[in-house]
């Protein structure tokens, strides 16, 4: 295996594990997410779910395309706030409320990925920054957001009008199916033909201009994809913290979706669930020890830019491939 | 609509793009010399602050002396960082600068709010610049005119050295082509560690400008280098010129949708950068490349 | 000249990345020498001088220059040793004007050539003085590389393909210029492809093929080995 320097960031690759043991990691991964609220808060693991689905959202656009978003957050926050609207205001069920978040989620993605796709690179991930943060202000000025308050206390209401999402059993499962539907989503975009695509247009773009593919809808698509995924996430994150606040808009969480994806290996599917999983529970544990959560990240982001770029899956999958 | 209100949003505007100017000044130098997006350069910002406030609360240092002192400390800080972290990615792309630059803005300000928690702290304006004009259709507070004084002389100053000084010949040229430059017999390495430093320097020095009239914060400066990215989006990467004249312009135009608009104020630049992308993507003085 | 520098080159490998461009290149210049590359295209010719230079990453061998081996030296260190590179490119500034290309590279010495005596070589620089660099024709370009070398007071010069593209009366102004060198006792290494050209000025030639040296030329065998050449350069 070359052992030539990674210079850019890593296109999703599938593991180099034989195929007996990837289908091994699988059920042990099913097994652990049904198994998991008997072990540990399932609120907490709830949300847990929500934000590795949002990296995962993320990776789409990272690991496939090659496309660093700075301002994804604006997907998962503005669902999260038409998720919590529709379900406080409105009484809507939650599917119906989360299909609007979610929708409004795509819409926005299709606006600005509209105007980001026609550049890639650093002017891309500067552009979305700047987008994200038009949605962070607009989150102070539009009133049914109720700027610093956020929307609170939002009710959570009945899944199809039978199951009741107060239920710590019920809300944990629900977030779990959604993350696993997500996820299985990406994991099939992303060995399709619609993926190798992407990940043909990611390595030799002018190529594949030349050989007639229409790069920019692609590209485009792959966005509005990331974003859907990312708004699914951050509508079922207001149903089980019953909580849609601007901080599920601001830079700060643009940047944790980022870090999520590194940490846990952005060349790789899983990655993104492993980095979100920590970063969280690094969270959970840093908020009451009286350390700084900023400083943290931000050594562990500068850690992992320097000398850990592979991730946690990444470099687990190239100590495999040596062995 | 009296005049005094339009003249005094105008002077905020122009105060505001003083500070954009010297920020994306210092960030544009980055850019294009190195290539580096520096996150951080609203982290040097508040470092720049900061020292002032520590210099004074401290060890009893004023105004005066901060201004060469804090810029020089944040120019030694930043040429550290420079030395020992961020010179290990030029090789990479170029995402992985920015990110890395993020990781130190996060790390910086989350150690100042650890030690000094988010509460703004007060700096005193200098004696010698209290009190102001009275021009008439409007008084001018005398700082506020310094600080647009000084913005103006630094871009202006800048502009110079880099385009008629022998230095600045040295410093384009390796923006240009690094390699082709070292077999000049010119220490590349060397330049790019002291223009990091310049352009923090810059940025420290907005930031001890700033002291007396916003309160000293960790959290200066975050929301802030989101608007130069897009000054220096709009003005054109790399170009010194392009981000002073968006930068004042923006500062202007934000003044004026203060007095016609006031909830779009914010949102100008960032409506500014869709429109220059979509019919002009390099910028208004960038080169397409 | 006690000043001149000589190059001796001693089983240079050289890779970009994985590739392995060099594979032991020996040559020997002696103080004062004007010596050859030659080769067909691909055959390494521009990433020896870059090595001798500094400019590849990885190198591995022996350069020797008077003596020093700069094998693992940064090109800053080299050029203020007295080696002085004109690329096969030009490498013209573009955000430079002729002058400020002119006076960009680092004085080594005080006995380089002075800016009036450049314009005086090259008249067409002069003219230009105050153009932005890429704006020059191809002539000039190639006038402006060698002349701002020829300001450092450097002593050893690698010439990459000084005359690729350009009229016969610029090639015979270039051709003068690099006999001026010869004559103040300089050490030239060039590289190019006209061959007719290279006879007239080099002392000694080097084949090169495949990152090797494969054989060397002496001015006096020319003539008589122009069959073999011609094979050589794949004429």
């Amino acid at each position: 295996m070359s052992h030539a320097v990674e210079t850019k960031p890593t296109a999703i690759e599938s593991p180099v594990a034989s195929r007996n043991v990837i289908v091994a990691l699988n059920v042990l991964g099913l097994i652990v997410l049904l198994a998991a609220p008997f072990f540990a808060y399932p609120l907490f693991l709830a949300k847990v779910l929500c934000f590795c689905l949002f990296a995962c959202a993320f990776n789409l656009l990272l690991g496939s395309v090659g496309l660093l978003s700075l301002g994804h957050a604006a997907f998962f926050g503005s669902a999260a706030y038409v998720t919590g609207h529709a379900l406080k205001e409105w009484g809507l069920p939650f599917e119906l409320a989360a299909l609007l978040g979610t929708a409004s989620a795509t819409l926005l993605g299709f606006l600005f990925g509209y105007v980001s796709i026609r550049r890639t690179g650093l002017y891309f991930a500067m552009i979305t920054l700047a987008l994200g943060q038009m949605i962070y202000f607009l989150a102070f000025q539009l009133p049914f957001t109720h700027a610093e308050d956020g929307l609170t206390a939002v009710p959570r209401g009945k899944l199809l009008g039978l199951i009741d999402l107060n239920n710590n059993f019920a809300l944990y499962y629900t977030a779990a199916f959604i993350f696993l539907a997500g996820y299985l989503l990406i994991y099939r975009i992303t060995n399709s033909t619609f993926g190798q695509i992407l990940k043909a247009i990611r390595e030799n773009e002018p190529r594949m201009v030349s050989l007639g593919y229409q790069v920019e809808r692609y590209k485009l698509l792959a966005f509005v994809l990331s974003a859907t995924l990312a708004g699914l996430a951050g509508a079922t994150k207001t149903m089980v913290v019953q909580l849609a606040s601007p901080v599920d808009v601001h830079w700060a969480t643009s940047g944790d979706v980022v870090l999520m994806a590194i940490l846990g290996g952005a060349g790789t599917l899983f990655g993104p669930v492993v980095g979100a999983t920590l970063v969280e529970m690094l969270q959970f544990y840093l908020a009451d020890s009286g350390l700084p959560i900023q400083m943290v990240i931000g050594a562990i982001f500068v850690f992992c830019i320097l000398v850990f770029r592979q991730g946690v899956v990444g470099e687990i999958n190239r100590l495999m491939g040596r062995g | 609509m009296s005049s005094q209100v339009i003249f005094g949003q105008l002077v905020v505007g122009l105060i505001n793009g003083s500070f954009y100017a010297l920020l994306s000044l210092g960030f544009a130098i980055i850019v294009g010399l190195l290539g580096i997006i520096n996150v951080a350069q609203g982290t040097f910002y508040m470092l720049g602050a900061f020292g002032s406030w520590m210099l004074l609360n401290y060890l009893g240092i004023g105004y005066w002396p901060a201004l060469i002192l804090s810029p020089l400390g944040a120019a030694i800080i930043g040429m550290a960082l420079e030395k020992t972290l961020i010179s290990r990615v030029y090789h990479l792309d170029h995402i992985y600068g920015l990110l890395l630059t993020y990781g130190l803005m996060m790390f910086i300000m989350g150690a100042f709010i650890w030690i000094y928690a988010t509460a703004g702290r007060p700096y005193p304006v200098p004696e010698e610049l209290r009190g102001g004009f009275n021009l008439g259709f409007m008084f001018l507070p005398k700082y506020r005119a310094w600080v647009v004084l000084m913005a103006l002389i630094f871009c202006f100053g800048t502009w110079y050295a880099i385009e008629k000084t022998s230095i600045g010949r040295t410093l384009r040229a390796a923006t240009e082509n690094p390699k082709l430059t070292r077999a000049f017999g010119i220490n590349v390495p060397a330049l790019l560690t002291f223009g990091f430093g310049v352009g923090v320097a810059l940025a420290g020095f907005a930031g001890v400008m700033a002291a007396p009239i916003y309160s000293v914060s960790p959290l200066m400066g975050g929301d802030l280098v989101i608007v130069i990215f897009a000054v220096v989006v709009v003005g054109g990467m790399g170009s010194i010129l392009g981000a002073i004249v968006t930068a004042f312009s923006l500062g202007l135009l934000e003044g004026l949708a203060k007095v016609v608009y006031p909830q779009g104020s914010n949102m100008v630049i960032f409506v500014i950068m869709l429109i220059v992308l979509l019919v002009k993507p390099a910028g208004l003085f960038g080169h397409q490349r | 000249m006690a000043d001149a520098l000589s190059l001796a080159i001693r089983d240079l490998h050289a890779f970009y990345g994985d590739s392995h461009i060099l594979h032991g290149v020996t040559l020997d210049v002696p103080a004062g020498e004007c010596i050859t590359i030659i080769g067909r295209n691909g055959a390494g010719k521009t990433t020896t001088m870059r090595s001798i230079m500094g400019l590849v990453d990885q190198r591995r061998g022996a350069i020797e220059i008077a003596g020093q081996n700069v094998i693992d030296a940064m090109p800053e260190k080299i050029a203020r040793l007295g080696v002085a590179y004109v690329p096969e490119e030009r490498g013209i500034y573009a955000t430079l004007d002729v002058t400020e290309n002119l006076l960009l590279p680092r004085k080594i010495n005080d006995r380089g050539m002075s800016i009036e005596d450049i314009y005086k070589l090259f008249p067409n620089l002069k003219e230009r003085r105050r153009s932005q660099g890429t704006r020059l024709s191809g002539g000039e370009q190639q006038m402006l590389a060698i002349g701002r070398v020829l300001r450092t007071g450097a002593s050893l010069f690698l010439l990459d393909e000084p005359t690729e593209g350009l009229a016969p009366v610029i090639v015979q102004q270039i051709g003068k210029a690099i006999e001026m060198m010869k004559s103040q006792g300089h050490t030239i290494v060039l590289v190019e492809q006209n061959f007719r050209f290279a006879t007239k000025i080099a002392d000694r030639h080097y084949v090169m093929e495949r990152g090797r040296i494969i054989d060397m030329i002496p001015r006096a065998e020319v003539a008589g080995r122009a069959g073999q050449i011609q094979q050589y350069l794949g004429i």
